[in-house]
């Protein structure tokens, strides 16, 4: 059984944001979810570059406004990570 | 790939009810390392839903030593918070107040502190509010009647001409803006101590990685590392001017971390986050470093084993002279966790030995081997034998006279952690790497050894234990128990409250747990104001006898209010109890109480799990039960009919001196 990236992203928000994983969509934003705010996307922004052992830049930190545009982020950086 | 294997689920039990029963097997059967984190998450909140508190405790523990990280803490962090109140914890209320974010290192906090039983409650200060929130009786850091403060405050906040505007800054102006940053601090201090009896911890002002003029820094009369260096000299002495009030040495953590790599520029400019997520952890386990002394949950003992743990290899079949300990490495690195053990040692942490071996063999190598530099006198008491860990460790803490919550618990071999965690929860283990070499450090880094003040009596215990076995020998040489009373020649010295003793009354009334009638828990600072009020006495007895000198090894408090004197605190450190000394020195209170024009000595007995060698001491010597609540029973002595004698093979003097 493998966990995907979605899946990984999806855990880490249900932990920093405490709601259940069940709960997360890909559309999951912060006006859907209500402990999502400036200060818990920071946790949730410094437990992803934990989990993934990669650093985001300024601006990609702005542009993780959903749970699927944070798994795509990763996906994308991740790829590019291993094919350079 | 990013991918996780999780095929271990199908070894655990499906329904929930089993599960708690389960897994209370697996970790009495030191099992647990055996579950997968995810498996270790899944269980937590299955035990949490079906109501299992004590096996949570352990696998949150479990969970935290393998991934002590922000992820982990996030998740933990909202299942202690489910757990509140059902647990064995010490509630410790933390104020931060601070000049930048610190909100992603309190989950951090909370959960680092749980291993150590410790239920931190934090209120953070607004976002560079904390000068405002310090002058501002009303603020929430004094509602929220704090424990403890922390003020946490970067340089280029309070002293911006130091920091990011050096190279503007005129040299012949730096003098100046030195004193207004001291003055500043100073100021801060002297406010939070007019409006709060809690303990101020203050980080020391970092210097910048790349200071403002590059090399040219090192060559200016006054560098910029010159003018920080000096407001945190200062700052250190105007701590110590202050009852109550640590330093955290900031900038000395961030260098021990590596400037650059302490700070994340990125985080820092858009989030005003100036350490990198790895770090915060650092900065955390620092601010516990002086939170668990604080809050008294601090280890008297650490208990060792010897194989593999204080030399590398085993004696019973490599031979004192094949075993690995020695200046040379791979002796070496033994040697540097020696060196560790003796340096607690000398802070007054008591060193004992469990260690399953035959006693013949492993005596040899503890008083002949040349590379020891711990030696039998080292180690207040020893288990060399083949029984059960846990067992031993109970012996030890009982002939040490302490609790098994007292004990830490140090052993290379990872099933004997477990078992001990299992059957002896109370017990600290503490982790050790595969590595011998890192095994100083993991010593050096324990907060549970650390102590923010140091006694005469901290210095000597091992000592004073070793007399202990001298006593315990001529004791089984006597009589009768009065015989030996009288061979003793003990002589109590008490005295009124003195500068030079404060520290030492405040830590005994933190630390004694047993035979201490109240067991109220006070500051340098509550014992220095509580001594300054009319009619409050605070006594501190020192005891000597023919095998040595104790150093102060009771307290007690008194307020006299009309004509009765109340007993606030009456304690006595565990190594005197039995040998009447408590009689002397309540007779002392009787008898000065009654000089005094008190009519009635009256005292509250509140009792704990550990306080019951205290229990009949106030009855036995003729107080009366004069109430009870659900927290104890109040009894009082009538000093016009009589006074408590003084036990006749004890002297006592008591020393004059001023109040403090």
């Amino acid at each position: 059984m493998t966990v995907t990236i979605f899946d990984q992203v999806r855990q880490i928000a249900s932990d920093v944001f405490v709601v259940p994983v069940e709960s997360i969509e890909a559309n999951s934003s912060p006006d859907t979810i209500e402990a999502w705010d400036s200060m818990t996307h920071l946790n949730l922004v410094l437990a992803l570059e934990e989990r993934f052992h990669l650093h985001l830049l300024p601006e990609e930190m702005e542009s993780m406004r959903s749970v699927g545009r944070i798994a795509a982020l990763f996906e994308s950086k991740l790829s590019r990570d291993t094919w350079t | 790939m990013n991918a996780v294997r999780s095929d271990r689920l199908s070894l655990l039990p499906k329904s929930v009810n089993g599960y708690g029963v389960e897994v209370e097997n697996m970790i009495l059967e030191n099992k647990t390392g055996d579950l997968s984190t995810e498996d270790l998450r899944r269980e937590i909140d299955s035990l949490i839903a079906s109501g299992s508190v004590r096996p949570v405790a352990a696998l949150i523990g479990e969970l935290w030593r393998r991934q002590p990280n922000l992820t982990s803490a996030a998740f933990l962090d909202s299942r202690i918070n489910q757990l509140r109140g059902r647990l064995h914890c010490l509630p410790f209320r933390v104020a931060i107040l601070r000049s930048f974010t610190l909100e992603p290192a309190i989950p951090l906090l909370r959960v680092a502190a749980f291993d150590y039983r410790l239920d931190v409650q934090v209120t953070l200060g607004a976002f560079n509010g904390y000068m405002h929130e310090i002058l501002d009786g009303e603020s929430s850091l004094y509602c929220s009647d704090p424990h403890a403060a922390i003020l946490a405050v970067r340089t280029a906040d309070i002293a911006p001409e130091l920091w990011q505007d050096y190279s503007g800054t005129a040299p012949t102006a730096v003098q100046e803006i030195i004193r207004r940053v001291c003055r500043d601090l100073e100021q801060a201090i002297l406010a939070f101590r007019q409006r709060s009896q809690a303990v101020l911890i203050v980080h020391t002002l970092e210097q910048p990685p790349r200071p403002a003029f590059g090399v040219l820094d090192s060559q200016l009369e006054i560098s910029q590392s010159d003018a920080i260096q000096t407001v945190n000299r200062e700052l250190r002495g105007i701590a110590r001017q202050y009852r109550g009030v640590y330093i955290l040495d900031y900038d000395a953590l961030m260098a021990r971390h590596g400037r650059l790599l302490w700070q994340d520029e990125g985080k820092l400019l858009t989030a005003r986050l100036p350490i990198a997520a790895h770090q915060l952890i650092h900065l955390v386990n620092e601010w516990l470093r002086l939170l668990i002394p604080l809050s008294g949950m601090t280890r008297k003992a650490l208990v060792v084993d010897l194989d593999n743990t204080l030399w590398g290899g085993v004696v019973g079949e490599d031979g004192i002279d094949g075993i690995k300990l020695g200046s040379e490495y791979p002796g070496a690195a033994y040697h540097a966790l020696q060196r560790a053990l003796l340096d607690l040692s000398r802070k007054g942490i008591l060193l004992a030995i469990c260690s399953k071996n035959n006693p013949e063999d492993a005596m040899e190598v503890l008083e002949k081997h040349p590379g020891m530099l711990l030696r039998p006198s080292d180690f207040a008491a020893m288990r060399i034998n083949w029984n059960d860990k846990p067992q031993n460790l109970r012996e030890i803490a009982a002939e040490l006279n302490i609790g098994v919550d007292s004990i830490a618990f140090l052993d290379d071999n990872p099933s004997e952690r477990e078992r001990v965690r299992s059957v002896l929860p109370e017990v600290l283990a503490i982790d050790l790497p595969e590595d011998p070499i890192q095994y100083a450090a993991v010593i050096r880094d324990c907060p549970a050894f650390e102590r923010l003040s140091l006694s005469e009596e901290d210095r000597k215990r091992t000592a004073f234990y070793a007399e202990q076995g001298e006593r315990a020998q001529a004791v089984r040489d006597f009589k009768s128990k009065q015989d030996f009373d009288r061979y003793l020649q003990q002589e109590g010295e008490i005295a009124p409250l003195l500068p030079q003793t404060l520290s030492r009354i405040s830590q005994l009334t933190q630390k004694t747990n047993q035979f201490n009638v109240t067991t109220r828990r006070y500051t340098e600072q509550q014992i220095a104001e509580m001594a300054a009020t009319p009619g409050c006495q605070v006594l501190s007895i020192r005891v000597k006898d023919r095998f040595g000198d104790h150093g102060i090894i009771g307290a007690a408090i008194t307020f006299d209010k009309a004509d009765v004197c109340e007993i606030d605190t009456f304690l006595l450190s565990c190594r005197v109890i039995g040998r009447s000394i408590e009689i002397a020195f309540l007779s002392h209170l009787t008898k000065s109480a009654k000089a005094r024009g008190c009519k009635w000595l009256s005292g509250w007995f509140l009792p704990t799990k550990k306080n019951a060698p205290a229990s009949s001491f106030l009855q036995q010597n003729g107080f009366e039960r004069k109430a009870q609540d659900n927290n104890g029973s109040l009894w009082v002595l009538d000093l016009q009919k009589r006074c408590v004698d003084c036990p006749e093979w004890i002297r006592i003097r008591v020393a004059d001196g001023g109040k403090l």
